[in-house]
């Protein structure tokens, strides 16, 4: 199971614990962590359930690419993590 | 009287108290959102419920509530805007980039009126209206706004998307809303919101090419009040210049006499005497600073026939300070009023202006400022 893990920055706003999750694309990855947890999905994700504008998600260090529809491929070991772009500090 | 007033900012929520000295008396007695800016507040007189808008660099636009005057808080929800159609795209005309339907920022928020307890309007970027009928714990887009063709005539002010800064609710009749939108006119609904008219006769736009300068939907205005017990009389802070209705907005006059500048953001009316209205001017749109440097407040009394410029306990010498559109109140008195500027100062005054106190220069830039 990919194991998901939020930044430090969010959990002053919202508690956003480390998870393993279900799922083979970041959006189902996203869906399944905030399944329990819907206040912290609006601070990943906008109305449209895009990725916001100054997040950033990593799947092994490496920046997801589709922003919008999340499709990008998550293996069933990776290490997720969501985090602030600097670039809206 | 009003003891109380909560100043948003870039930095933060500030809750100020009054002492017995008047306005020099004025202290902060409480903080909260430290570190996080505060788009605007709402100090809600029907039940003492108090709204915070927090616009997180990262984590987007959030909405907090008090039941309790500011002693606690919880997060309630934010607007949200329904999924756009299937295919179907709004591009912001004088830039050609895509409007999102997507909540940017809370612009304003209002309560609705007396009659109507928990109702809560607001105002955002990009553009979208939104009601709560229970003290904003869910809420809906007014689709008839949204839809409106003429809003594909809108576009940024000061910001990348159009957005809806001022709302009034008539106090006679809560379903008669009334918003100003930067860059989209005045709009006003009868029907609390089912259809809605744009009404900016008169307004002009000096910047806009001759063709477009008239045009209603184009219209800039920065911030839009009007006095409680005479709520067909506006008074509009514009890009180019202010403006006055006494009919409800139907028609729209220049009020050139200002002094010492007709350029600024805030505008402030009185709550009985619509022809008293305050003003914070700034030299110019190119320049966006205190004419001379000298921090001043401008006052009418006679309906924009003339003008006091007000300077008694203000900076007079390389004062910089801007005032936001939403950083200038007065209290239901009618004689307090107090004022926020870019470079964190804070005044006060108790008899509309003559004299002014310095509370504070040193809080974070100042978004809002409004008495309980």
């Amino acid at each position: 199971m990919p194991q998901v893990t939020f930044t430090r920055n969010i959990q002053r706003h919202v508690s956003c614990p480390a998870c393993q999750v279900d799922g083979t694309t970041i959006g189902e990855v996203l869906e399944a962590a905030f399944s329990a947890n819907q206040m912290a999905r609006g601070y990943v994700l906008d109305d449209r359930g895009a990725l916001r504008n100054h997040m950033v998600v990593f799947i092994n260090g490496t920046a997801i690419r589709d922003r919008v529809s999340l499709t990008d491929a998550v293996p069933a070991d990776a290490e997720v993590y969501v985090m602030q772009a600097l670039s809206g500090g | 009287m009003s003891n109380r007033m909560y100043v948003a900012t870039r930095k933060g929520l500030f809750t100020l108290d009054r002492g017995r000295g008047g306005a020099s008396e004025w202290s902060v007695s409480r903080t909260a959102f430290l570190g996080v800016p505060v788009s605007m507040v709402l100090p809600d007189r029907r039940d003492r419920f108090v709204y915070a808008a927090v616009g997180h660099g990262h984590f987007g636009a959030k909405l907090h509530r008090s039941p309790d005057g500011g002693d606690t808080w919880e997060e309630c929800a934010a607007p949200a805007y329904p999924p756009a159609p299937e295919g179907e795209e709004w591009r912001c005309t004088a830039r050609n980039i895509p409007i999102p339907q997507s909540l940017e920022l809370i612009w304003a928020l209002e309560s609705g009126g007396r009659d109507e307890p928990g109702v809560l309007w607001c105002g955002t970027l990009p553009g979208g209206l939104f009601r709560s009928p229970d003290r904003g714990s869910t809420w809906e887009l007014n689709q008839a706004l949204w839809n409106n063709p003429s809003r594909k005539a809108w576009f940024g002010g000061g910001m990348d998307y159009p957005g809806i800064h001022s709302i009034v609710i008539d106090p006679k009749d809560s379903r008669r809303v009334t918003i100003g939108i930067s860059c989209g006119g005045v709009w006003v609904t009868e029907n609390a919101g089912r259809t809605w008219d744009c009404r900016a006769k008169g307004m002009w736009a000096n910047y806009m090419p001759p063709e477009r300068k008239f045009d209603s939907d184009i219209q800039d205005p920065h911030r839009m009040v009007a006095c409680p017990a005479r709520p067909e009389v506006l008074w509009v802070q514009h890009h180019n210049g202010v403006f006055r209705s006494r009919d409800g907005a139907m028609s729209w006059q220049d009020v050139e006499t200002v002094k010492p500048s007709t350029f600024g953001f805030a505008v402030a009316v009185h709550p009985a005497k619509p022809d008293t209205a305050w003003l914070v001017p700034a030299l110019s749109d190119e320049r966006r600073i205190p004419v001379d440097g000298k921090v001043v407040v401008a006052r009418t009394r006679d309906g924009g026939k003339t003008f006091d410029v007000l300077r008694d306990g203000l900076p007079q010498r390389h004062a910089y300070d801007l005032t936001f559109r939403h950083a200038l109140d007065v209290d239901e008195s009618g004689d307090h009023l107090a004022f926020g500027s870019t470079s964190g100062s804070l005044w006060t005054t108790d008899d509309q202006g003559d004299h002014w106190h310095t509370v504070t220069a040193n809080l974070p830039p100042v978004y809002c400022v409004r008495f309980a």
